[in-house]
């Protein structure tokens, strides 16, 4: 291949974008250019801001260190995948009903953390939970406004 | 923030891992794990491989398992798989209370245990791990397959044993017996941040009194390691607080902080301190 690219499909939010990509291109980056999903927004790019965090095979994950060809073959979720149709997820409502939000920008972010994390463990305690937000940073909220949207849709999502 | 360009190797078995990495090993070429340390070092170019071995494919290398007397660790363990007790007794409980330390959940998701003994920083908590208990770490190359004693395979600043075309494939861990004591205490000024210090201790009592101890220090040297002078002042003693002081007062006495300026190096010696007693402590609340 003369110009280094590689024909790679994505599957995000159950749907299949054939894109072709140099290996080093991250899956962030990917995900935003290649495939026009710019929902997921790309902070820091080493892995310390949590922004770009997307939902691969079930686990959080920092798309800004996963290459988009590593990710061939896997069940990605975006942040444009969270809502059910025109529907917003009850955590994207807690986050509106709570404030969890000023900016947005780290917001997608904290969606896809929450929603893995409760997905995984809907009784989580508040300890492993501000333990698992930690992971993020925001620079608007304080955190606290986003600990409280995340338990509030917990219980609602345990209600159901 | 992008890293450069590299070509992209992706194996399906050891031997291709291996295979490829002999070709191009003396090309800058890279094994590239959970990549949790290495993409941002290349995303901050600090890293500029020119190939990437992605061992993420090789089903076998995730492989996590207790055999006579070890735990094997697969160079495709995920920090997040250890959470939770993977095996009954204390190196299990160990295991689940040191990976909560190691950065955040999403980048343990991702990085592997093997890769961060590879990449040996020096406030890994899994080197640390691996210093203390005495793992084994078993190698893999074209040449052929050898093991190596954690005491030999950690030798300075992100510096192993390892040759640049072997493949670590797994580490063995050493089963602790049911009544092994640990404690682990790391200080730093964040949760998931790097360590500034850590300790580790683990010691068993026999007729009252501390036999088999290891105590290791991590984040002040070039790697962590096992420090003797701390082991001998807990030998034969009853577990006591003056015990572990004297103990945590002997380390803070041997270690040699890497920090060119001596106010921090004199403070790490200080935490050193506070961190092996702290740890010591914990064992003993441990059983």
């Amino acid at each position: 291949m003369s110009d280094n690219k590689t024909e790679v499909v994505l599957t995000v939010n159950g749907k299949d974008y054939a894109i072709r990509v140099e290996a080093r291109r991250t899956l962030a980056d990917a995900l935003r250019e290649l495939c026009g999903l710019t929902g997921t927004n790309s902070g820091c790019e080493h892995g310390v801001c949590g922004t770009c965090t997307v939902i691969v095979d079930g686990d959080p994950v920092r798309s800004c260190l996963m290459f988009a060809v590593q990710a061939q073959g896997k069940q990605i979720r975006t942040i444009e995948g969270l809502a059910d149709g025109g529907k917003l997820h009850p955590l994207q409502r807690a986050f509106i009903e709570h404030h969890g939000l000023q900016c947005g920008f780290c917001t997608p972010g904290f969606l896809m953390l929450a929603a893995s994390t409760l997905e995984r463990d809907p009784h989580i305690s508040d300890a492993d939970l501000v333990e698992v937000l930690s992971s993020n940073l925001c620079r608007c909220t304080g955190y606290q406004n986003i600990i409280k949207a995340v338990r509030a849709a917990a219980a609602e999502m345990r209600a159901r | 923030m992008k890293p450069g360009q590299f070509a992209y190797h992706a194996p399906q078995t050891v031997q291709e891992a291996v295979a490829m990495l002999a070709e191009v090993a003396s090309q800058e070429g890279r094994v590239l794990a959970g990549g949790q340390s290495l993409v941002p070092a290349m995303a901050l170019r600090l890293a500029l491989p020119a190939h990437l071995v992605d061992i993420n494919g090789v089903a076998e290398l995730g492989r996590l398992a207790a055999e006579t007397g070890e735990l094997a660790i697969g160079a495709c363990v995920r920090h997040a798989r250890l959470e939770r007790p993977v095996v009954d007794g204390p190196l299990g409980r160990l295991l689940s209370n040191v990976v909560r330390h190691i950065a955040h959940y999403p980048i343990r998701t991702r990085g592997t245990f093997c890769g961060s003994l590879a990449n040996a920083d020096p406030a890994s908590e899994w080197c640390l791990v691996a210093a203390t208990l005495g793992a084994t770490m078993v190698a893999k190359s074209v040449r052929g397959t050898r093991t190596i004693a954690a005491a030999d395979f950690f030798q300075g600043m992100m510096a192993t044993a390892l040759e640049p075309d072997e493949l670590l494939v797994e580490a063995r861990l050493p089963i602790l017996s049911p009544d092994t004591r640990f404690g682990f205490y790391e200080f730093n000024r964040r949760a998931g941040d790097f360590a500034i210090v850590m300790a580790l201790a683990v010691y068993r009592v026999e007729h009252g009194v501390i036999v088999d101890s290891r105590v290791g220090v991590g984040g002040v040297e070039g790697h962590p390691r096992r420090i003797a002078a701390a082991e001998q002042a807990l030998a034969g003693r009853a577990p006591a607080s003056e015990v572990f002081r004297a103990a945590a007062d002997a380390a803070a006495k041997v270690v040699e902080p890497i920090d060119s300026k001596p106010e921090l190096a004199a403070y790490k010696r200080d935490v050193t301190r506070t961190a092996v007693r702290r740890a010591l402590e914990a064992a003993e609340k441990s059983l």
